[in-house]
């Protein structure tokens, strides 16, 4: 994106006000514009010849400086690319990685099937919303387009999942397209030896395509190559060495591309990049009677690739292990890498009733108004059904046992938020459940304020278990 | 007024007025095209720029017909001759053709490198007999003129170290990690000797935890004496932690220092939130570094820098702390605080140019590292803990390294190896490992996985 503030979006929009998108204001519609909250089409006035000009021109001044790329289709179409910055503080990134994991087509049917549906359903709940990877990826090991064929079909009909269907012969390619012509895959990979039968593809079924080299000149003569014909639905895969001199070459090539796209401004390179972290296995285990123990070490190690890539540029990446000790931390630094750093980290302080409460006889519990500390322990209580009343105390944003450190949550701030909130009313029995990690408060809070106070779990989790050995508390029975 | 015109017609209409682009141009009504078979008419190019600017003028024009529409696209196949009149249909060819007559068009790759003008600071830990200590090695971290591992831009001068943890008193752990030292906890010199002998740390952290006055109020007295027990036990640098209690700390760590005297340990830690005065004269005077804590705020980073500047710390006895968060539980704050600390210090910010320290170990307050299933009914299943709490400190810690980190204070020795097996080799310190069996980028399609 080539602009930086509302303003200078703002000089290309019709500024009539009319409010057609839904803003009261062109320049409240320039910032949505910028944040890629709002599209340049729900302007009606820019499509008029009058403004048509003008129109073209802030639509390249806004499209972001790593091409954008859709793949599958319908509510898990998933886009990647579209990134503006080398740095997450610098602006956001937009599009997170797509995690995508394989499924291959000599596994047997209702393995095959279940894999699938395994990845498919996989969810996590995370900061108020659940979690689910992105795509699977589907590898043609036997060769034979046929028996590769079937296999896209049968994962095809377990999954709405995005597919990236995997294989460096183009008749394999074509084969497996044919199944899914309609769901808009991602095809691995034209390289040097085979990109004029992968062009032909692309250009026959409009589908987007990954370029692999690890020569970086080759690389990038693919992607001349394949844009100068009209394909510019691209992904660039330049190779995942996963250890040793290779693995730091990689992390190179990684670094290279991103900023010879966004900070040189290399048009012919800026494309959304592939990472295959499943390459892990390719060195430490081979295949066959691979112990148990190896098989843990190798999916670290994929993992710690997958980290590595994550936070250097990889637009999308291809993963072996479907074991939730992979699933989890991926999907998790996926979710915090790609959080908008200029989202607020603090909720509103005040007093929240979780589920129906009853006043006199519900629980208290108290924690601080860190986003992520009160909405993992929200989600405990709500889980867990467990009617209760919390207490959000001001603790200038910080986690309870920064806080507890640094003072934002003591015995004064804890009695603010009780007489601020008129906790009393609800909370007759005058006694209050402080988070195990600010144990050391409660003799303190007590004297301060003339509650009981109970400490809690060291985690919002075991609030359950908790409750059964400490609720109803024995004094209010 | 429908009227079938033709293709060729359209193109004599054009050449005889002379018609290089057509402005303002609106087709209304009905109009067929008949395409002749096997392609269609040559058309010279200032007539195929002049259609297609009446086919971009349609695609534009809000009040397009789909009659419009479909006279673009068939225009447009007709255009580009390569993709055939056949597209236009939803049917796909069975064989799309090769693009014979295509060469590759050949590219360099080209990048700038990223210079930067700061640089950070080198900060040795630990001293030998040549320098007055008793240390058989010592460990140098810092000295970055690029980001980490970016070598292409500058070769890293150091890589990063570990630091294992050990405590004063037997502490609670996470089960994947208490059978590592169950053995050990009741006497600190033999936990921080099993950190160097099997769990091959490079420093070992000593946490006078027990000081705390809420959890045994050890006196400094005794925690000075831990610290002597500690130094005799390993030869290696080491890291003297507080119990983190602002009242009781600078005391305790005063007492540890003069007990450590000449061995250049890293006292943890400075902070705004207690007397920090105290403790960074005390490491001055009896020839420690210092570490600078702060809680994820980088103006609170530069306040504290420039206190101790003022205490005359020099700058070779600062290593900093801007505190690590666990992942999913604000590690985006403590990677992005680290990245623009970094950043800033790059671009020629002193206050901040110094090396990072990270406390890695505080991943395991990540419930996924630790809990049996997931607190939520919902969620799939989280399989075995024992397999999670590893992967959670790998991550923290290797994310921590990308944005900065310099020296990783960690607990499982697992995670531990790990961390430092691939910093090394980012770093560059394993090139020749992989020689000779390097795998085949294109074998992950056909593996046969297991």
């Amino acid at each position: 994106m080539k602009i930086s503030s509302p303003m200078e979006a703002w000089k290309y929009l019709p500024g009539t006000n009319c409010k057609e998108c839904g803003e009261k204001t062109c320049l409240a519609f320039a910032s949505l514009l910028l944040e890629r909250k709002k599209k340049l089409e729900e302007c009606p006035l820019l499509s008029e010849p009058k403004y048509a000009e003008k129109g073209k021109k802030l639509a390249e001044l806004l499209a972001p400086e790593v091409r954008e790329v859709e793949i599958g289709i319908g509510e898990r179409a998933r886009k990647i690319g579209g990134e503006d910055v080398m740095h997450r503080h610098e602006r956001t990134f937009f599009n997170r990685t797509a995690l995508a994991y394989d499924v291959w087509d000599t596994m047997k049917e209702e393995e095959l099937r279940e894999r699938a549906r395994e990845i498919t359903n996989w969810r996590k709940f995370y900061v108020g919303e659940f979690l689910n990877v992105d795509a699977i990826a589907i590898r043609s090991v036997s060769g034979d387009a046929k028996t590769f064929a079937r296999c896209v079909k049968r994962v095809a009909e377990e999954t709405d999942f995005p597919l990236v269907l995997s294989s460096f012969d183009a008749k394999v390619i074509e084969e497996g397209l044919k199944e899914v012509s309609d769901r808009n895959p991602l095809i691995y990979a034209a390289t040097e030896d085979n990109w004029k039968a992968f062009m032909g593809i692309v250009k026959s079924y409009k589908v987007p395509v990954t370029l692999f080299s690890t020569d970086l000149d080759m690389l990038n003569s693919l992607a001349v190559t394949f844009s100068s014909a009209g394909v510019t639905n691209i992904v660039l895969d330049p190779g995942t060495y996963p250890t040793g001199k290779g693995l730091e070459e990689t992390f190179s090539r990684f670094v290279r591309i991103r900023r010879a796209g966004i900070v040189d401004g290399n048009k012919g390179i800026a494309y959304p990049l592939m990472s295959v972290p499943m390459t892990a296995w390719m060195v430490n285990g081979n295949g066959t009677g691979a112990k148990a123990e190896n098989t843990l070490e190798t999916s670290y190690w994929e993992a710690i690739l997958a980290d590595l890539f994550i936070l250097k540029y990889a637009d999308i990446m291809i993963l072996h292990s479907i074991e939730p000790h992979s699933l989890i931390p991926e999907r998790t630094l996926v979710a915090n890498i790609y959080t908008d750093p200029r989202r607020p980290v603090s909720v509103e302080p005040g007093l929240r009733e979780v589920g129906t409460p009853t006043a006199g006889e519900s629980p208290l519990f108290v924690t601080t108004n860190f986003a992520l500390t009160y909405y993992t322990v929200e989600s405990d209580l709500a889980s867990n059904k467990i009617d209760s009343y919390l207490m959000v105390v001001d603790s200038e944003g910080m986690g309870v046992e920064s806080a507890v450190a640094g003072g934002q949550l003591n015995a004064g701030t804890m009695k603010d938020a009780l007489e601020s909130f008129d906790v009393e009313q609800k909370v007759k029995n005058k006694t209050m459940v402080i988070p195990g990690l600010a144990a050391r408060l409660s003799g303190e809070t007590e004297d301060v304020t003339g509650w009981t106070v109970l400490v809690g779990p060291r985690d919002s989790g075991r609030i359950p278990g908790w409750m059964e050995n400490n609720w109803p508390p024995e004094t209010a029975t | 007024m429908a009227k079938e015109i033709t293709l060729a017609d359209i193109a004599k209409i054009l050449e005889k007025y002379d018609i290089v682009e057509l402005e303002d141009v609106k087709i209304k009504g009905d109009i067929e095209l008949e395409l002749a078979e096997g392609g269609g008419v040559a058309l010279p190019p200032s007539i195929t720029q002049a259609l297609q600017s009446i086919i971009s003028a349609a695609h534009v024009s809000s009040s397009t017909t789909e009659a419009i529409a479909t006279t673009a696209q068939a225009l447009q196949s007709i255009l580009s001759p390569g993709v055939g009149a056949g597209m236009q249909k939803a049917q796909i060819p069975a064989t799309p053709a090769e693009e014979p007559d295509l060469e590759l068009i050949r590219t360099e790759f080209k990048v700038a490198k990223t210079e930067w003008k700061g640089q950070i600071e080198e900060v040795t830990i630990g001293a030998t007999s040549a320098d007055g200590g008793t240390r058989e090695g010592t460990v140098t971290i810092g000295g970055e003129k690029a980001l980490p591992f970016y070598n292409f831009d500058h070769q890293m001068p150091h890589p990063p170290v570990i630091s294992v943890d050990c405590f004063d008193i037997p502490i609670t752990l996470a089960k994947a990690v208490r059978g590592h030292y169950e053995d050990v906890m009741e006497d600190p010199g033999e936990w921080a000797k099993k950190n160097v002998r099997e769990f091959g740390a490079d420093m070992v952290t000593i946490h006078l935890i027990s000081t705390d006055p809420t959890i045994k109020d050890t006196s400094a007295k005794e925690a000075a004496k831990t610290v002597e027990d500690v130094l005799q036990a390993v030869k290696v640098p080491l890291v003297i932690g507080g119990s983190g209690n602002p009242d009781k700390d600078p005391g305790v760590l005063e007492a540890a220092a003069e007990a450590a005297e000449g061995e250049r340990c890293l006292i943890a830690s400075a902070n705004l939130n207690m007397d920090y005065e105290r403790i960074a004269k005390a490491a001055l005077e009896h020839g420690h570094v210092i570490l600078s804590w702060t809680q994820l705020d980088i103006n609170a980073q530069k306040t504290l820098n420039k206190y101790l500047f003022k205490l005359g710390v020099p700058r070779e006895d600062i290593v900093i702390d801007p505190t690590t968060a666990a992942l999913g539980y604000g590690l985006d704050y403590a990677f992005t605080n680290i990245e623009r600390m970094r950043i800033s210090a790059l671009k020629g910010d002193t206050d901040l140019a110094f090396p990072i320290s990270c406390g890695i170990t505080n991943a395991w307050g990540a419930r996924e590292a630790w809990m049996k299933d997931s607190p939520i009914k919902e969620d799939s299943d989280w399989g075995p803990a024992v397999n999670r709490g590893p992967l959670y400190e790998i991550m923290t810690g290797l994310t921590l390294g990308i944005a900065g980190g310099d020296m990783f204070m960690m607990m499982h020795p697992k995670a531990a190896a790990a961390v430092k097996r691939v910093t090394q080799m980012l770093f560059g310190a394993t090139r020749d490992e992989d020689k000779g069996k390097r795998v085949e980028m294109g074998d992950w399609v056909t593996w046969r996985g297991i």
